[in-house]
């Protein structure tokens, strides 16, 4: 019985530990924080490159998701967030790239193969149709055929 | 024959492809701050007794930005190749030291008590100087790694290479090793103090 309620007290203890510690990070403004996520789920965080900024528990992440929340308390727009994401890191923390000469290829890459691969298609398609076009038949072909066919009626 | 020849050419053409893939570095981003004016900041000086740094401080002169800690691992193992340049007085490298207590991953930044924190930043970043050699003019204290953002830092540590004009001409990122030194920085370095 003592066990049980020794335990019981552990597990209250931890469950004002965990709840502080979710608590501390979360900013006061519920609206701050909706548009700080937003914003950071089109960051890469650069530390674990395959994650965005709103998901990564990186220290730069935590950092610059602050650096985030700052500037919207600070009523900067989504752009000058945005800006002074690439001016610091580059276009690589954007996941979604701005279209210019370095990147037509990122961008026009995927309709480049798939105007290829349609290409390929149609070539094949054709090629085949030539292939399995009716095979014209000689006189003489004609007519063993017709003989066939007569033959069989009767 | 001839029409296993496109697959097979396709197939060598998509090998090339992945083994240039495979020698990129995908840590290797290129720094949108390359060629820009070094972000201007003002900080206090470890050990400076209230003097601080700001990279206005170094006009005129060729100087290297380090950015290191003390929980960095990889700081370790390029030390030995500034405090080798250090004593050559190559160039002049000035330590950023980022985020000492609050980037060790074994301290619990919150329990810190922020009057505390300076001193204790101080205590650490000298005793690791002191145990592994000092290659720096001064270093400049960067507790909460907010300079650190405005350099575009996303690892330790990272070197600038920043000319008379005070405009970045270089990052590397990771450690400096005794290749990168002799064929890329201290050529920049010679090229850029003619």
């Amino acid at each position: 019985m003592r066990l049980r309620t020794l335990l019981f007290c552990c597990g209250l203890l931890f469950a004002g530990v965990t709840l502080a510690k979710e608590a501390a990070p979360m900013a006061a403004d519920v609206e701050v924080e909706k548009r700080m996520v937003a914003i950071s789920e089109e960051l890469r965080c650069l530390v674990c490159q395959n994650e965005s900024l709103s998901g990564s528990h990186a220290e730069l992440a935590q950092d610059l998701r602050r650096e985030i929340r700052k500037m919207i308390s600070d009523g900067k727009s989504d752009k000058e967030i945005l800006d002074f994401m690439v001016a610091r890191y580059g276009d690589f923390v954007r996941y979604r790239p701005p279209v210019k000469p370095t990147t037509w290829l990122l961008w026009g890459g995927p309709f480049l193969l798939l105007a290829g691969g349609i290409a390929a298609l149609v070539a094949f398609l054709r090629r085949r149709a030539k292939e399995v076009a009716a095979p014209v038949l000689s006189d003489e072909e004609h007519r063993r055929a017709a003989a066939l066919l007569d033959s069989s009626k009767s | 024959m001839k029409r296993f020849l496109i697959p097979l050419a396709v197939f060598f053409v998509l090998l090339v492809f992945l083994a240039i893939g495979l020698t990129l570095n995908p840590r290797d981003i290129p720094s949108p701050l390359k060629d820009k004016p070094a972000p201007s900041f003002n900080l206090p000086q470890l050990a400076g007794a209230g003097k601080t740094f700001s990279p206005s401080d170094m006009k005129g002169r060729v100087w290297l930005l380090n950015v290191w800690a003390s929980w960095c691992v990889s700081c370790r193992q390029e030390h030995p190749v500034l405090v080798d340049m250090g004593r050559r007085n190559a160039v002049p490298i000035v330590g950023l030291s980022y985020k000492e207590l609050r980037g060790d991953g074994e301290i619990d930044a919150s329990r810190i008590n922020p009057a505390d924190e300076a001193a204790l930043a101080e205590k650490r970043a000298q005793a690791w100087l002191a145990s592994h050699g000092n290659p720096y003019q001064l270093t400049a204290m960067d507790l909460d790694g907010r300079v650190g953002i405005d350099y575009g830092v996303y690892g330790v540590p990272e070197t600038y290479v920043i000319d008379k004009a005070g405009i970045i001409r270089m990052k590397h990122t990771g450690p400096i090793t005794p290749e990168s030194l002799q064929k890329q920085i201290l050529p920049l370095v010679a090229e850029l103090s003619k």
